[in-house]
């Protein structure tokens, strides 16, 4: 299990890079995998979450677990804010109707 | 020395290998157990050993007179392991987890959920009938047998009635990790009952 420390806090809505540690052969590489949070879920060490982009006009989505040893820093690069916990319906729109609102700080 | 203790399901989790890739585990809280009675061949019939667990909170007489002669506290649990009729374990002995170590292969005894009068569907995992269609036999356990000949429903047919709460074993679960401080054992995998049951750890 990975350090609990090197996780920053963010939540659903927030853009967020993920690095990740890729094993290549015998070469290790880092790997950033950037989008938009749409849920957290699980408690302790099960907890995992889902970070959507869209790459080249196809959406994606990953699941990580939060505490995985492949993650090595969790950066938050925008928060925004949102009104419910599960961003699902952010699935169903594209381009401008998939913006959300900063968070003022 | 046999390997066995028993043990409470704590609930499941997963751990990481460096690689990211994820173990499905059980934790268990298991022993220490201490023995309580080696019963052997020649007074009871046969060799085993009595472990208990947990404490016991009200023991009632029989119970404190037992748990006297051995000179150890009441538990809550008491479980028996047969033995070879050479085994060393005698009244007293404590065990711990330390007994096990990561990578062995245990079995885990313990009772499965309860889950009441279930019907064919679920007990026995007969299909069914449509849900649609005009179909009004949906989770109907459907025919009994034949009619004339034999004139009767065998004995054994798969019928409702209750379900779980018996006796399961699961074997060849690997040993994950090991907790002595804790007392925890963390397993590879699904072990019968619901969290907080009791379960026998016998190594194989």
């Amino acid at each position: 299990m990975r350090d609990p420390a090197t996780v920053e806090e963010f939540n659903p809505g927030d853009t967020v890079k993920v690095h990740l540690k890729v094993v290549e052969g015998d070469k290790e590489r880092a790997q950033i995998f950037q989008g938009v949070v749409l849920q957290r879920r699980g408690q302790g060490v099960d907890a995992t979450f889902t970070v959507r982009k869209v790459s080249g006009g196809i959406g994606v989505e990953r699941v990580f677990p939060l505490h995985s040893p492949v993650i090595s820093k969790i950066e938050v690069s925008r928060r925004a804010r949102v009104r419910r916990a599960k961003l699902f319906y952010l699935r169903d729109r594209k381009g401008k109707a998939a913006r959300l609102k900063e968070k003022k700080s | 020395m046999m390997k066995a203790l028993i043990g409470r399901k704590i609930g499941m989790t997963r751990t990481f290998a460096e690689d990211g890739s994820m173990t499905p585990v059980t934790v268990v809280q298991a022993g220490p157990c201490t023995v309580v009675q080696r019963k052997v061949r020649d007074r009871d019939g046969y060799d085993a050993v009595q472990l208990s667990f947990g404490q016991k909170k009200h023991p009632n007489l029989p119970a404190k007179g037992h748990f006297r002669k051995a000179n150890v506290a009441p538990g809550q649990v008491v479980g028996e392991i047969r033995v070879g009729p050479d085994d060393e374990a005698a009244p007293g002995m404590t065990l711990t987890v330390d007994s096990f170590r990561p990578g062995d292969l245990v079995k885990v005894r313990g009772r499965s959920k309860g889950r009441g009068f279930a019907g064919g569907t679920k007990r026995w995992g007969f299909s069914g009938g449509d849900d649609a269609h005009g179909c009004k036999s949906h989770r109907a356990v459907g025919s009994m047998g034949s009619n004339t000949t034999p004139g009767r429903t065998f004995k054994g047919r798969k019928m409702p009635g209750r379900m779980g709460n018996s006796p399961v074993t699961v074997r060849n679960l690997q040993v994950v990790r090991i907790d002595s401080d804790r007392n925890l054992i963390l397993l590879r995998g699904a072990v019968p009952g619901a969290r907080n049951s009791f379960l026998m750890i016998l190594g194989s």
